[in-house]
């Protein structure tokens, strides 16, 4: 189906239900009950699973195949933001042009980075993007103000062209991102019983457009392109001496990575529509990192998974206060109850960094497949008490 | 005319001499093997024939062009295959894959853009791979990743994916180097068998006479950076300069 | 020629701490073979160390003064800090006041502890691992010191003072003949380049004039060798890894002044002080120091306005600049060996 063979369909469908159904499925609890605050179905934060979700993808497209580790991606996802806003400023607010030029503009800017960065390897590559990046963001903030806006960000004002739609809407106000005319921020809330439910616009919009991304790595990484760059990553030297040039396929490959990072910075600008240089700083380029080693770097729906994972510890583990803490240990004697909240305290709400960089080193440490090697062993731990299905699980093991 | 022809290559490192005045001349569908003691310049010579080192002076000819200065890569598609004292291969790939590249890279060359095709469907390049993998008995072995393999058919598999790419010429870098002796003997008999079944010239630099006087027809030996006879197995064995070259070796 | 002077000298100061951080990571890289991320946290942890000797001498007990009033009429808290109370005001009062050069003292014994406690803890997992592991698993370490710093002392910047001698700046243009406050420099920051030089200087002279210090450079030129002539090469490097430590620990410490200790500035020194290793070659000792201070005044002479008016934009990119320019054309760096990560 679609070019794919069984398992990969499969895992495609899988994903497609959980992302078109993403409202239900993250909204588990009544909307009245105490583990509502864990209900990540809010259009604000699936919108970030989405894109991150791409993100992700886009640089396991890279650094997953080829192993070259990128420190300087954030640059293409804050390059993709300032040009959909420019779209937005300029011809219309529709989306699609905006997303269109993100793209684009992504993919020549990694073009020219990865150029120039993959001349060299390992660390070298490493801090040339790093370089790279903070070069941009340190531009972003001084020299390119009249383009980027510096500090305060790339807004929309009402004063903009917008060649092919309004500056300003009929009531005076500036007019919102829509996609033919459906708004971004539009939403409908479904109500059963204590539940609540809000699907919106916005968020269907990424969550398409994260599917074909995912099933465009899924072909990717099946081709004989796909082979290439995992040669890349296993035996540089054998590869040249095979005949092939490795730096077209790494090049390319980082071009692919670019533009995913292109369109991750042009959703987010179509949902919110600003851009702000921090969006290119090292930091975010680190985050991403993060979510693909986490989830597993070189696996398909591990990126995936490390980004809606860091994604809802961000927003849901941060909100855990202290008050939170007693309610959850309230049924123990005072005196454990204080412990207990002094001993989590410092990993939770704000603390929740410390949280993501312990976790962070156990898996680098432990556990170098991430969640996804994770979930396989838990299985294997499972299966083996019938030696038929282990046999066959590790020999279907090499095609990932 | 040789296929290969090395002529008065000279390479200095500072103040060492690493070859002086190397000619040599490969001759087609013929093994040729370069011998001699450590230090006397194969490793140099090696990397001069595949263009990693350029020489201070001379040439060296693979077919009428020159290789001097060119990319592995370019060496490659010109029609040599390497295989390397360690074996070289992709670790992390499947013993099929690893067949795969070769075929891919002799089809498309050196760069394809195939990002949306599926290598499931390349029903012609899977089934050159397998019967590749079938002459060499890895057949069984095909979804394996291959750094699990033993050290012996990682050197099939490598001798294997160069043979994938029918090369005009096989330089081989001390194949049997570390190996257990029945892995050496396994190897010798697969080059043997490529020798009678193919149209190929092997180069060979080796350090153990067992393989050399097993699969040669002509020697070179190298001493100091300079050749010092070059004849048949038979008279080399004999050739009183080769047993002093020698010797010193093997009292030290 | 007065303002070419003054921003000479108003580099060295960063200059200074981006060589201190970069030796410390070329003294790892070079002996353990390692890529440290977590060595701007040390870095870090050093200016706390700072912060965190300042409030234990600054603690102290309220009494009530009968002879005092304050605004309401009340009787006044006064007060006291334990030191004062037990030495006297005098010598009390002095030693809270040089909290910031007695840490050097109170760090080192921590910094060190530190270091052999991820050397054996973490790092020694990960000789035999790739490049980019050990950069992902030392950036997570990085991650979790500053959450932990950060848990601690909050988020904002914690103003720490130097001595009451060294506030307030020294007029260089005067003593070179030029005019009054053409060049004034503050007092802590010569402090700090001295300090700097002294550091680098003892760390050299260390390398160079110990046996353990020939081992160490035996080991970093060829690790195998020294160990095959059954040298405990890995005891030395553990040890260098704490002394590596404290150099990042004393760097931190007296930046403090300068700099007002917060829980992000190790990353942001880190990420420049890669990029002085690099600069000056993976695995050089002098080169880093070189680069360091290098890069340090060249990225003074950037921020001139003179300069910035030519090429706007170029005192933020300056070092990238740099970098860049570098890796593509001398990857070895300035003063980088054959053979040191290059492929």
């Amino acid at each position: 189906m679609l070019g794919l063979n069984k398992r990969d369909f499969s895992l495609l469908l899988i994903v497609a239900v959980l992302a078109l159904g993403a409202p239900f499925i993250l909204n588990p609890f009544p909307t009245d009950s105490a583990m509502a605050q864990f209900n990540a179905g809010y259009p604000d934060l699936m919108q970030r699973f989405a894109i991150y979700g791409i993100f992700a993808i886009g640089f396991n497209i890279l650094f997953g195949l080829t192993g070259y580790l990128s420190f300087g991606h954030a640059a293409f996802l804050g390059v993709g933001s300032y040009s959909a806003v420019w779209m937005f400023k300029l011809l219309s607010m529709n989306v699609i042009p905006a997303i269109l030029l993100s793209v684009i503009v992504a993919g020549l800017f990694a073009l020219l980075i990865g150029f120039i960065s993959l001349r060299r390897s390992g660390i070298y590559f490493a801090i040339l993007t790093l370089a790279f990046a903070q070069m941009s963001f340190n531009l972003a903030y001084s020299v390119l103000t009249p383009i980027t806006n510096g500090e305060t960000g790339l807004q929309l004002t009402l004063d903009d062209p917008r060649i092919l739609g309004v500056s300003r809407t009929a009531d005076g106000s500036i007019p919102v991102t829509n996609l033919f005319g459906m708004e971004m921020r539009e939403f409908s809330t479904l109500n059963v019983g204590h539940w609540s439910f809000d699907f919106s616009v916005g968020y269907y919009v990424c969550a398409v457009l994260m599917l074909l991304s995912f099933y465009i790595a899924i072909r990717i990484f099946r081709s004989p392109f796909g082979m290439m760059l995992r040669a890349i990553k296993s035996n540089n030297t054998r590869m040249t001496y095979t005949g092939l040039n490795a730096r077209p396929y790494a090049l390319a490959a980082f071009v692919i990575s670019g533009m995913y990072a292109g369109l991750a910075g042009g959703l987010l600008a179509s949902m919110d529509p600003l851009a702000g240089a921090e969006r290119m700083q090292w930091t975010a380029s680190g985050e991403v990192v993060l979510m693909t080693i986490l989830g597993g770097a070189g696996t398909l729906i591990g990126p995936v998974l490390g980004a809606g994972f860091i994604k809802y510890f961000e927003n849901i583990f941060s909100k855990i206060n202290d008050s939170v803490l007693h309610s959850w240990f309230s049924f123990m004697p005072d005196g454990i109850e204080n412990l207990l909240v002094t001993l989590v305290h410092p990993f939770v709400g704000k603390g929740w960094h410390l949280t993501l960089g312990l976790l962070f080193m156990l898996v680098v440490i432990f556990l170098p497949g991430g969640l996804v090697e994770g979930g396989q062993r838990i299985a294997r731990l499972f299966r083996r008490k019938k030696p038929d299905d282990a046999k066959k699980s590790t020999q279907s093991t090499p095609a990932e | 005319m040789g296929i290969l022809e090395v002529k008065n290559v000279n390479k200095r490192f500072g103040g060492l001499q690493a070859l002086g005045d190397v000619n040599l001349s490969v001759a087609e569908n013929s093994v040729h093997a370069i011998i001699g003691p450590n230090g006397a310049g194969k490793s140099t010579l090696l990397n001069v024939l595949i263009g990693k080192l350029i020489p201070d002076t001379g040439s060296v000819m693979f077919q009428g062009q020159s290789v001097l200065g060119r990319k592995p890569y370019e060496i490659n598609q010109m029609g040599i295959s390497r295989v390397f004292q360690t074996p070289e291969i992709f670790g992390d790939l499947t013993v099929l894959e690893n067949m795969m590249i070769p075929i891919f890279a002799k089809r498309d060359g050196v760069f394809r853009m195939h990002a949306l095709e599926s290598s499931h469907n390349e029903n012609e390049i899977i089934d050159q791979a397998e019967a590749m993998l079938e002459d060499l008995n890895l057949q069984d072995q095909r979804h394996m990743h291959s750094a699990s393999m033993s050290r012996g058919n990682k050197r099939r598999l490598e001798i294997g994916m160069c043979l994938a790419q029918t090369p005009k010429l096989l330089l081989l870098d001390e194949p049997t180097a570390g190996m257990a002796r029945a892995d050496t003997n396994n190897t010798i008999d697969l080059l043997k068998q490529i020798k009678d079944e193919r149209d190929i010239t092997i180069a060979i630099i080796e350090h153990d006479m067992h393989v050399v006087f097993s699969l040669a027809e002509r020697i070179t030996v190298l001493a100091q950076g300079s050749p010092l006879v070059e004849d048949t197995p038979e008279n080399i064995k004999g050739h009183p300069k080769v047993r002093e070259a020698y010797l010193g070796e093997t009292a030290a | 020629m007065d303002a070419i002077i003054l921003q000479i000298l108003n580099g060295l100061d960063k200059g200074s701490a981006y060589a201190l951080i970069a030796l410390g990571l070329t003294l790892i890289f070079g002996t353990l073979g390692v890529v440290n991320f977590a060595h701007g946290a040390l870095f870090m942890i050093g200016a706390f160390c700072a912060v965190t000797l300042s409030r234990i001498l600054n603690l102290s007990y309220e009494t009530i003064d009968p002879n005092k009033t304050d605004f309401l009429g009340n009787p006044a808290k006064v007060k006291t800090t334990y030191v004062e109370d037990w030495l006297g005001p005098d010598m009390g009062g002095a030693i809270i006041d040089w909290a910031v050069p007695l840490a050097i003292l109170f760090s080192i014994p921590v910094m060190v502890a530190i270091g052999f406690v991820m050397e054996r803890g973490l790092i020694k997992h990960f000789y035999k691992r790739p490049h980019a592991d050990q950069i992902l698993v030392t950036f997570g370490l990085a991650i979790v010191l500053q959450e932990i710093i950060k848990y601690f002392y909050g988020a904002n910047p914690i103003p720490t003072g130097a001595p009451d001698v060294f506030r307030g700046s020294f007029d260089f243009g005067v003593m070179l003949g030029f005019d009054p406050n053409a060049i004034i420099y503050p007092y802590w920051r010569l402090v700090y380049f001295a300090f700097a030089a002294v550091i680098i200087g003892g760390v050299f002279a260390f390398l160079q004039f110990t046996t353990f210090g020939m081992v160490v450079r035996a080991g970093m030129a060829d690790r195998e060798t020294v160990q095959l002539l059954g040298i405990n090469i890995d005891k030395r490097f553990t040890i260098m890894f704490g002394i590596a430590a404290a150099v990042a620990g004393l760097a931190g410490v007296m930046y403090a002044p300068i700099n007002s200790p917060n829980y992000h500035m190790g990353m942001d020194f880190l990420v420049l002080s890669f990029v002085v290793v690099v600069v000056g070659g993976m695995g050089s000792l002098p080169g880093a120091v070189l680069a360091g201070f290098l890069l340090g005044v060249l990225e003074s002479f950037a921020s001139m306005n003179e300069i910035k008016s030519i090429l706007p934009g170029i005192d933020q990119i300056i070092i990238y600049l740099v970098a860049i320019i570098i890796l593509l054309t001398r990857p070895r760096g300035l003063m980088g060996r054959k053979g040191v990560m290059e492929e």
